[in-house]
């Protein structure tokens, strides 16, 4: 008896695990957070009080395609903050699984960059696991709605991780295009390409 | 006499040189993938992709190395897909397959949108790394993650 009580609490908490780990889908609520900036300060969606939406993107410091898009997070910023549609940067990586992804690297990186976005630690891993984000870039486009904060799109920034297709299909810019224009995106998902989020080694 | 035995000198250096060469890293699409798969003349092929920035990736490419190496006669055929930046093709995927002295048939993959060529080769793919498909006649099978040698057997094993 007590071995089935165990393999059904077994089962069960592996259930639990899987489904902390799913990825947000449009339509489902977008998870308030409150995570520390490379500034030192608190940031949550609460923080762009005017924000019609957020884009929030896990993303990293060394991973060749976070860095190949690096410019592109920061030329969405630059693009969609004064419309109502900041950028919102978290890195989902372990500090400890990824050396490279310490707070103090993440500060360096958004000062030498000049960062216009916040970017925000998260530790341990909550929010990431929250948003099921795997790799890194992800992207999440969330629109500020009466019922509260929605995920409209998750996937790719657009379909040209290199960057030197000049026909590339730009998701992110898209979907906030059709948000603007009070109608739902034609494309709510595609597959986010980048390096597998690292996490802490299970004891 | 002498000239003709430096063009027969030459000549060896230059075929060589070829050989050595044939080593290197080619760029490779999703069409010319599936044609080196369909007109080859191994029966079996494990088709391998990786990235030079990808650690477990790196770990069990010495894997790949030892099932081409083992079953050489069984007719099966490691093809390693890299699917780095094209802009890193001399300056990493080369460099890196010269460092592991890598024997198995290393290609860039030529392709510049993922949603398109990660769906043809597999629709339940989610782009992650490692991912490896086995070819066996018609028989296709994805499996999309990392393999000890054992697991990497086995999987060869059962088709």
């Amino acid at each position: 008896m007590k071995k089935i009580i165990l393999l059904v609490m077994l089962a069960f908490s592996a259930f639990l695990a899987q489904a902390q780990n799913a990825t947000l889908k449009a339509g489902d609520t977008a998870p308030d957070f409150k995570l520390k900036n490379v500034d030192g300060k608190d940031i949550s969606f609460a923080s762009f009080p005017k924000a019609k939406g957020y884009i929030v993107i896990f993303t990293c410091n060394t991973c060749p395609y976070a860095v190949g898009y690096e410019q592109r997070i920061i030329d969405l910023d630059n693009k969609f903050r004064p419309q109502g549609y900041p950028v919102i940067a978290i890195n989902p990586n372990d500090p400890e699984a990824s050396k490279a992804d310490t707070y103090e690297k993440m500060q360096e990186l958004a000062k030498s960059k000049k960062y216009p976005f916040p970017y925000l630690f998260d530790a341990g891993q909550k929010i990431t696991d929250q948003y099921g984000a795997k790799h890194t870039p992800h992207l999440f486009i969330v629109s500020k709605t009466a019922k509260g904060n929605v995920v409209e799109y998750v996937g790719a920034i657009d379909n040209d991780p290199e960057g030197n297709n000049a026909q590339k299909t730009k998701y992110a810019e898209d979907v906030i295009a059709s948000l603007k224009s009070n109608q739902k995106p034609a494309i709510t998902q595609t597959k986010e390409i980048g390096c597998t989020v690292k996490r802490k080694a299970k004891a | 006499m002498k000239i003709q035995k430096n063009a027969v000198f030459a000549f060896l250096f230059l075929a060589f040189s070829f050989s050595a060469y044939s080593q290197n890293v080619k760029l490779l699409n999703i069409d010319q993938l599936n044609e080196r798969i369909k007109n080859g003349r191994d029966s079996t092929y494990v088709v391998n992709f990786w990235a030079t920035w990808c650690a477990p990736c790196i770990k069990e490419l010495p894997h790949f190395e030892k099932l081409q190496a083992e079953y050489k006669s069984e007719k099966v055929k490691v093809l390693l897909v890299s699917v780095d930046f094209k802009s890193k093709l001399t300056s990493a995927v080369v460099p890196f397959v010269k460092r592991k002295n890598l024997k198995n048939e290393v290609f860039l993959l030529n392709e510049s949108s993922p949603q398109e060529y990660i769906d043809r080769i597999d629709p339940s793919w989610s782009g992650s790394i490692p991912a490896t498909l086995f070819i066996k006649g018609d028989k296709r099978k994805f499996v999309e993650s990392e393999f000890t040698y054992e697991q990497l057997l086995t999987e060869y094993k059962k088709l």
